[in-house]
């Protein structure tokens, strides 16, 4: 997994509550079974027009969120299927942030598997954040250790997260291998329990 | 001693490891898996070298891809390649599978039970959100995503943080007419989409303590369309029954000491949780949702609300874009909206009484002219047994179209869909855009709903069906 310690990046901005992860990446693309390539199946409903060309009214095909790495996104985004290639599909698109007021359980965990790193904010430091990314390109600056937002003109505001999941991040963990140093405690508890 | 709810008992008995600042490296007990979220996950083990760790704990079937209407013929090819890789995935790591030629093949969430595999007090994931189904019998069940599938493969535990823990409360008895789902949608219609983040939910009151295990199956089904972790209900003599003679539940002397055990597990008096709703049940009404997530509903006699009636920008919005996608003007009666098509199916309904229920609707009448309407069974097993009693053939007297089991249209990975444009009455779970199939507009009822939506070609109240059809 790629680390994350800093990211600065355009932000794209999507205000639409509950956006659920069917419209993230819709059936029909889930039948791959490689973890790749599922950038370009993003939004797919949304993104679209039903000739194939770019929806220019979708958020993200606007000029301002072209080149975007950060996603500034409204109430319980990622809510529904607990498909992982939602994550494969936004990290595959380019992003490497997602803020918003709050994710879904599934999905926010699903996120920090695949090296992005979603950040709950109050509602109104978010809403802040969209008004200054909505008509036009405005980067922010994420410092992961020191748990901090900032741009350049002056807004600063610091979150919450487990430490758990930020040394994953930060370090690119794959957590399988560190779980296998507790080995013994898995081996014991099958032998206490007799499962 | 302190009294306990069962997810905090579930919790203690299951942890490997606990350190601070750590979440909790949790036992798992059993793994479901299927084709869609699992061929990375395999393909992760052999990359990395590793075996999956307890083969016996894990069990694969297929069923987002298997077409109903002849499952001997895949004629998409990716569908095929991913059922294929999951048989071979299965033989290669030795995990037991319920292939299509198997008769105990069906959608993960109902073969579980019926093969007796979900059980009080266990911890079971599942690639797949509607894993909180097995919550019903007392077990904490969970979706992941396809990493820790992987990590559950090659370890047997997941890291987590523990819970919050909230109770919902169904008081009273049910109305005539009002069903397990009709109970689900209205407790998300009341506290929303999201009330139950962060939380496992446990379902209590005189209402649900009257459910069969297979209408509690239905309640903890949808758990996750409120948002929760998980959801579950304390075991009880109901779960016990359900569970005796089934194939891998223990028989005799051991299945007494089983019950001793579970009956132990259910959430003590007094227990606190961190939080609780309530919801009466003479409020509950047959539901029917107008827009596009589960608690957009009302009961049956409501109307579509208007954007004005919102208490937030926010809210106003995601009214305004339900509306342009399901193309319904504020106002408009639910009993004025017309079908085109009816789905009984999915792991949220298409159990044998969810077939009975439809049936019983269906005897004697015929589907309206234009609506297209079939049945779905959950599993080949819940299939044979309701040919045994008859049911399809009341079905198909009536002009229901009786399918092979699957997950068909709930969310069209296979060749069942709703055409754009059109609308379809559903016993699925999620009326999400697209969900159905591009620009289709799912509206989330009971089987007995959606059985009459498809006699009298619009949604009627299923107490008065005869009076709406003559009218």
């Amino acid at each position: 997994m790629e680390p994350i310690v800093t990211h600065t990046g355009n932000t794209a901005v999507l205000p639409r509550v509950n956006v659920d992860t069917d419209q993230i990446i819709p059936k029909q693309f889930l039948k791959r079974v490689e973890r790749t390539g599922f950038g370009q199946f993003l939004f797919f409903d949304w993104r679209f027009l039903e000739d194939g060309s770019d929806n220019p009214d979708f958020e993200l095909n606007q000029p301002q969120a072209e080149g975007a790495t950060v996603l500034i996104a409204d109430h319980n985004f990622g809510s529904g299927s607990s498909r992982e290639h939602a994550p494969w599909a936004l990290q595959d698109y380019g992003f490497r942030v997602i803020i918003a007021p709050s994710f879904a359980d599934i999905f926010y965990s699903n996120c920090f598997k695949n090296g992005i790193l979603p950040i709950r904010l109050d509602e109104e430091k978010v809403y802040r954040l969209m008004e200054k990314g909505k008509n036009q390109k405005y980067d922010v600056m994420v410092d992961l250790p020191n748990q901090k937002i900032t741009d350049e003109q002056g807004f600063e505001e610091t979150f919450e997260i487990d430490d758990y999941y930020k040394q994953m991040l930060i370090n690119g963990w794959d957590e399988i291998s560190i779980t296998l140093q507790y080995e013994d405690k898995i081996d014991q508890f099958e032998k206490s329990m007799n499962v | 001693m302190k009294p306990k709810t069962i997810i905090e008992k579930i919790w203690e008995s299951h942890k490997v490891h606990a350190e601070d600042g750590k979440p909790d490296l949790m036992y798992v007990d059993l793994q479901m898996v299927h084709e869609v979220t699992s061929p990375q996950a395999f393909e992760g083990l052999r990359l990395s070298g590793r075996k999956v760790r307890r083969p016996d704990l894990t069990f694969a079937t297929m069923d987002h891809n298997v077409p109903t209407e002849n499952r001997s013929s895949i004629t998409d090819a990716v569908s095929k390649k991913q059922m294929e890789t999951l048989t071979n995935n299965c033989n290669e790591f030795g995990v037991e599978i319920a292939d299509l030629n198997s008769p105990n093949n069906g959608i993960v969430h109902i073969i579980g039970p019926e093969l007796g595999l979900t059980q009080p007090g266990k911890i079971i994931v599942c690639g797949d959100s509607h894993t909180s189904t097995h919550g019903a019998f007392g077990a904490l069940a969970f979706g992941i995503g396809t990493s820790e599938v992987e990590h559950t493969l090659a370890t047997q535990t997941l890291w987590q943080s523990p819970p919050k823990t909230m109770e919902v409360r169904v008081n009273g008895r049910l109305n005539p007419g009002a069903t397990a789902k009709d109970i689900i949608l209205a407790v998300i219609a009341k506290h929303g989409v999201d009330f139950g983040t962060g939380h496992v939910l446990e379902y209590t009151g005189e209402a649900i303590r009257g459910l069969t295990m297979e209408e509690r199956m239905t309640i903890c089904n949808m758990s996750i369309e409120a948002g929760a972790r998980a959801g579950l209900i304390s075991p009880d003599q109901v779960t016990f029954d359900y569970l005796e003679g089934r194939r891998h539940v223990p028989e005799g002397e051991a299945f007494n000491r089983k019950v001793e055990e579970w009956q132990a597990l259910a959430t003590d008096e007094g227990a606190e949780y961190d939080a609780v709703v309530e919801i009466d049940s003479e409020e509950i009404e047959p539901m029917v949702t107008w827009g596009t997530n589960p608690s957009q509903g009302v009961g049956i006699h409501g109307t579509v609300p208007s954007p004005e009636d919102a208490e937030t920008g926010a809210e106003r919005k995601a009214i305004e874009q339900s509306l342009e996608y399901m193309d319904l003007e504020p106002g408009t009666k639910m009993t004025d909206i017309h079908i085109q098509h009816v789905f009984l199916g999915s792991c949220t309904n298409a159990r044998i009484s969810d077939l009975r229920a439809a049936a019983k609707i269906a005897e004697g009448r015929t589907v309206a002219d234009g609506v297209r309407a079939m049945v779905v069974p959950g599993s080949q097993q819940v299939k044979m047994q309701a040919e045994e009693e008859g049911l399809d053939k009341i079905f198909k007297d009536a002009g229901f179209d009786w399918r092979q089991s699957g997950c068909s249209m709930c969310l069209s990975m296979n060749p069942d869909f709703v055409p754009e444009g059109e609308r379809c009455a559903s016993t699925s779970n999620r009326n999400f855009e697209g969900r159905q199939g591009k620009g289709a507009r799912t509206h989330l009822v009971s089987p007995a709903m959606a059985a009459a939506a498809a006699i009298a070609g619009r949604f009627v109240d299923i107490r008065y069906l005869d009076e709406a059809v003559t009218n």
